[in-house]
């Protein structure tokens, strides 16, 4: 079984988040990059313990430069065995869905996350499935191999629906899917060793730029009401936060 | 104490971030990288949620020790092949850097496990007592310590009262061990006796050695998560195979202390890490007369010091790492690093605790549990004082000790 994991670099969730060049450029000064979240705890570790069940390979592709490297060593460290870097700055979700595409034919299986955790996009994976022509589900989170089929559960409004699917898929992956797995010594000295490919980009169309990113506005302070005025506080959660 | 699992967790997420002043990360490789954001990612998803409540209780997390085997806490520099990982010396600084981030108790436990267990068995040890014991404590099967010091010899190890006579195929092993760490724990001690001869010799005695007893010790107001005890031995016998045999001398165990006094050096920078951490984060919460108290001069001087002192740690740890992975690095720059590394924390531990205010001494926050964990580490594994004698001897040439 071959299983392809598309993962992606976010700031860490600690991060202070600004914008700089009038709000069009994502300031990197001072952040710290993480795996993203879905993509390592549920899509590459349901992969991990897919091979470790089954056999197979498990490949990890990120569009990025070569920033992401230390993420995509992270993912070899966790159990992948072999990684495609394609050399690009990612600028949207039809880019990196094209540039992945030109490299995923072959492959059993196609995990994503559910989203990056600073985009939130949830799209590159829909948009591998129909440029590979596959079935895809969404926000998946459980997958078990059923004979030739994949068993495919995911949330919908007021329960859980479990799907039979043949075949290659496109997935992306919810909590729940797996445990987050965290990489030991051994691991780490073995990702060193392992293939990290770097491969040209194809050159994919954007289909879209980035006009502008505005910041919420910020909270303001939290106030403070003595215990014994109840009156106070009733008359500001009804006229300030309208929650009453 | 008590032992195991059943505490309670903390609902506080550990909010921690690494804080790299003078861009420090550019000196170190992918590898070490890696290993110090995996170690703290382990940190605060196995150390951090307990390690009040285990402090508090004065309970061992014995629990972790299978944890920090599975990481990979122990002998991360030995080779593979005898269950280590095959690290560089930067890579086991940076994990107890990591570990003691979490609490120096945890990182006392991967230290005396990897740097005064494994370390003597590979480095004195026989093939037959490698391959015996050195697969199980790297995995944690084995809980080993280190009986070097006793009840009447602290600073002056040479003067020891522990003691083997010849007996055949065995020798016989009669004295007492103090401030042993994971000693009422241990499957074995490594333990240092004076020979008939006079001469240090080192050997690997077994729990369940008849005469052998490690009684544990209580009532800490520090490293209260680790389990600290004695080793008593009455006419142990210990069989001739299970001594190492070429080192004789105090240059074995003394060995064995440089591996783990340069693990204290880094580790102390974890501590001192995390209470920089806490107190700048507590100190742009915190508001005093309108203001947020960070905006303060004599805080902002408090903040500015801590870091200026972290990063000269940071430097001198790295510098020695990259001597010690050239096998240069030499006992008294070790000791230079301990005594610095340690006093620094324990200095930054008290001012963050001072900008914590009142909640400072709660286990609401971090710092008063580093403080009274580096009280201990100030004085063990050497003394402050006697690191201090190490450089003077060092730089005049002239021993002070005695």
């Amino acid at each position: 079984m071959k299983i392809l994991v598309c993962i992606s670099k976010t700031p860490d969730t600690t991060s202070k988040i600004s914008f700089v060049n009038n709000g069009k450029e994502f300031n990197s000064e001072g952040i710290q990059y993480i795996m993203n979240p879905y993509d390592e705890w549920y899509a590459l570790v349901r992969a991990v313990e897919l091979k470790e069940k089954n056999g197979g390979s498990v490949t990890v592709i990120n569009v990025g430069d070569v920033s992401s490297e230390i993420v995509i060593r992270k993912a070899l460290a966790i159990g992948a065995d072999e990684a495609i870097r394609v050399d690009v700055v990612p600028e949207s979700s039809l880019q990196v869905a094209k540039e992945i595409a030109a490299h995923a034919a072959g492959y059993d299986l196609v995990l994503t996350g559910k989203e990056t955790i600073d985009y939130n996009g949830a799209e590159v994976g829909a948009m591998l499935a129909e440029l590979l022509d596959l079935p895809y589900v969404s926000f998946a989170f459980k997958l078990e191999k059923e004979g030739e089929d994949w068993l495919v559960s995911r949330e919908v409004e007021g329960g859980t629906e479990t799907l039979k699917v043949g075949g290659p898929i496109v997935l992306s992956a919810a909590k729940g899917m797996a445990e987050q797995r965290i990489p030991n010594m051994q691991g780490i000295m073995m990702a060193k060793k392992k293939p990290l490919n770097v491969v040209a980009s194809i050159g994919a169309e954007k289909g879209s730029v980035v006009a502008s990113h505005e910041m919420p506005p910020a909270k303001s302070g939290v106030k403070m009401i003595a215990p014994d005025d109840m009156d106070t506080l009733v008359k500001l959660l009804h006229e300030e936060a309208k929650v009453i | 104490m008590s032992h195991g699992n059943g505490g309670q967790k903390s609902v506080k997420t550990d909010q921690y971030s690494h804080h790299d002043y003078y861009k420090i990360d550019d000196l170190l490789s992918e590898e070490h990288l890696m290993a110090r954001d995996a170690v703290q990612q382990w940190v605060k998803s196995e150390v951090s949620p307990i390690i009040e409540d285990y402090a508090n209780r004065a309970a061992c997390p014995t629990h972790l020790f299978k944890g920090l085997a599975e990481i990979g806490a122990f002998g991360p520099s030995l080779p593979t092949e005898y269950g280590g990982g095959g690290m560089d010396e930067i890579a086991y600084g940076v994990i107890m850097q990591e570990l003691e981030r979490g609490d120096s108790g945890i990182r006392s436990m991967a230290s005396v496990q990897g740097s005064l267990v494994m370390y003597p068995i590979y480095k004195f040890g026989t093939e037959e007592q490698k391959r015996k014991y050195l697969p199980k404590l790297g995995n944690g099967d084995f809980i080993g310590c280190f009986g070097l010091t006793e009840p009447d010899f602290g600073s002056n190890p040479s003067g020891m009262a522990t003691n083997i006579v010849d007996d055949g195929d065995s020798y016989i092993l009669n004295g007492s061990k103090m401030w042993i760490t994971n000693s009422p724990l241990a499957d074995l001690a490594v333990v240092w006796a004076k020979d008939q001869n006079g001469d240090i010799r080192g050997m690997v005695v077994e729990k369940d050695s008849k005469g052998f007893s490690a009684p544990e010790i209580h009532g800490k107001w520090s490293l209260r998560a680790s389990i600290t005890g004695e080793l008593v031995f009455e006419d142990v016998r210990v069989p001739k195979s299970q001594v190492f045999p070429e080192v004789k001398g105090l240059k074995g165990p003394l060995s064995c202390l440089s591996k783990a006094r340069y693990g204290i050096a880094w580790g102390a920078m974890g501590a001192a890490l995390d209470c920089y951490d806490s107190a700048l984060r507590y100190s742009l919460e915190r508001v005093q007369f309108d203001r947020p108290i960070g905006g303060f001069q004599l805080t902002q001087k408090k903040l500015a010091e801590m870091i200026t002192e972290i990063t000269k740690a940071q430097l001198l740890s790295w510098r020695l790492g990259v001597l010690a992975n050239a096998g240069k690095a030499t006992p008294a720059q070790i000791s230079m690093a301990k005594r610095n590394n340690v006093n620094m924390a324990l200095t930054i531990a008290r001012e963050a605790r001072q900008i914590h205010g009142g909640m400072g001494i709660t286990n609401e926050y971090p710092v008063m549990r580093h403080m009274m964990n580096l009280e201990t580490v100030l004085t063990y594994e050497g003394t402050h004082d006697i690191h201090l004698l190490i450089t003077g001897m060092d730089v005049t040439g002239l021993n002070a000790f005695k």
